[in-house]
């Protein structure tokens, strides 16, 4: 008799690393149980399947635990080996996609945090850094993928849409709460990406809605409790 | 595969011999090309126009950036003597602890490029990442790819001769064999492998090397 896929997420509805992989399941149409973690108070199954870290999310396939969020795209790319695929096929897209992800992950991410610790002209320093991140991935993209970029409407949803979107799509969030670091004249071309992207019927299903974000990010970032 | 590889890289750089180790453990033959970091090439700038650094290799005029991506690559382009397993989860296991690597990694950096509480709280994060590793990472294996090395082996090249590098110059103990068990194992085993063994920089060369770069940075630090 053949082994049930059993497939589990652990994960925070307000983290967009976890997300990317709800996203990832939807696209690939593999059913699955989530887990909404406290992580104010982890549960014993999280803390067992990644001891290592302890953070969500983490992925458990038939009782076999995966963690770390661009890790578990790419098993479930490997493991679900039917279309849509999340990344291409030839070894040197791979490289370029694999490439740009890190990008994203680390230089631009990575000037979130500046941007929400600081204000006045260290902040504007800070945000100007991260518009001209966001130039280098735009152009970036467009030389190596002319084809897939920008995103179009209908399009099926990629690694790359992936990140991006579940990363850049609540960005109003992020403008109502901190400081508004995206616009449509610093880097037009993102913006109409992730305006495309927010249109997607399963990014539309997987995002967390406006409100609750806003008031988990004021609580997040400014210590404001509704 | 005819086409020509050719490696930028220079020669104390761990990151530019994990791409060494890997072509040589898949005996594919390459062009090296020596960079002088203070005098980039052109075809180097040419090639990483995002970050401007080393290694990157170009296979057929297309460049691949980012040592554990051109791993991959390799991986995927020339199969033969594997260093990613076959199995989904394990390969996603391996992939887990190259992530590992690239997050904690830098942390032995910091102990050496720094003085004072930043060198303090870096020495505590190197221990962390050891700790974890220790634990976790080498479990009744010999290597991180089991009886043979792998790419994960690979991505930790840095703890079997640059740590020990650090240690000696910043005047730390960090891998202290009796804490560290199958680490100090695992450092054994892996230089042994012939491939590494012949493929790693000369360690008195290291030290020089290093100890001078290190005088460099504190002065400059100090003057600005």
């Amino acid at each position: 008799m053949e082994k049930q896929n059993e497939v589990v997420l652990f994960g925070t509805w307000a983290s967009a690393f976890c997300k990317r992989v709800e996203l990832a399941l939807k696209i690939k149409g593999i059913p699955y149980e989530y887990v909404e973690e406290d992580l104010t108070n982890k549960s014993v199954s999280l803390l067992h399947y990644n001891p290592v870290h302890k953070k969500v999310p983490v992925l458990v396939h038939n009782g076999r635990p995966i963690s770390e969020s661009l890790v578990i795209l790419e098993y479930i790319d490997e493991c679900w080996n039917n279309t849509p695929k999340l990344l291409p096929e030839g070894p040197y897209q791979r490289a370029k996609v694999r490439f740009w992800v890190n990008f994203f992950d680390h230089q631009i991410m990575a000037r979130l945090l500046p941007i929400i610790m600081t204000r006045g002209e260290e902040r504007e320093k800070a945000i100007k850094e991260f518009n001209e991140l966001l130039k280098v991935f735009e152009e970036g993209i467009n030389k190596d993928f002319p084809e897939e970029f920008p995103f179009l409407e209908g399009k099926t949803l990629k690694y790359l849409d992936i990140v991006v979107g579940t990363a850049l799509c609540n960005y109003e969030a992020f403008h109502e709460v901190v400081d508004v670091v995206f616009s449509h004249e610093k880097n037009p071309v993102i913006m109409a990406w992730v305006k495309a992207l927010k249109n997607h019927p399963l990014m539309k299903e997987t995002l967390p809605p406006h409100d609750k974000f806003v008031d988990k990010m004021r609580e997040k970032y400014l210590g404001q409790y509704p | 595969m005819g086409e020509e590889v050719i490696l930028h890289g220079t020669w104390a750089s761990p990151f530019s011999c994990r791409v060494i180790w890997a072509l040589k453990l898949k005996g594919i033959p390459y062009e090296y090309i020596e960079e002088d970091l203070s005098n980039k090439s052109s075809q180097l700038l040419q090639h990483n126009p995002v970050h401007k650094k080393i290694p990157v290799l170009v296979h057929g005029g297309k460049a691949t950036c980012e040592s554990m991506i051109i791993l991959e690559y390799v991986e995927e382009m020339w199969p033969q003597n594997p260093l990613l397993p076959t199995d989904p989860c394990e390969r996603a296991d391996a992939r887990f602890w190259i992530k590992f690597a690239e997050e904690k990694g830098p942390a032995m950096w910091t102990v050496y490029r720094t003085s004072g509480e930043e060198q303090e709280k870096a020495v505590k994060d190197t221990l962390e990442m050891l700790r974890a590793i220790e634990a976790h990472g080498l479990v009744d294996k010999k290597y991180f790819g089991g009886d043979k090395i792998g790419i994960v082996d690979i991505a930790f090249g840095q703890i079997a001769q640059w740590l020990g590098v650090i240690e000696d110059i910043v005047g730390v103990k960090l891998l202290e064999a009796h804490k560290f068990p199958r680490l100090h194992a695992w450092i054994k085993n892996f230089k042994e492998v012939p491939i590494i063994k012949e493929n790693l920089p000369d360690r008195d060369e290291m030290m020089v090397f290093f100890k001078h770069f290190r005088e460099m940075l504190l002065t400059s630090s100090r003057d600005s």
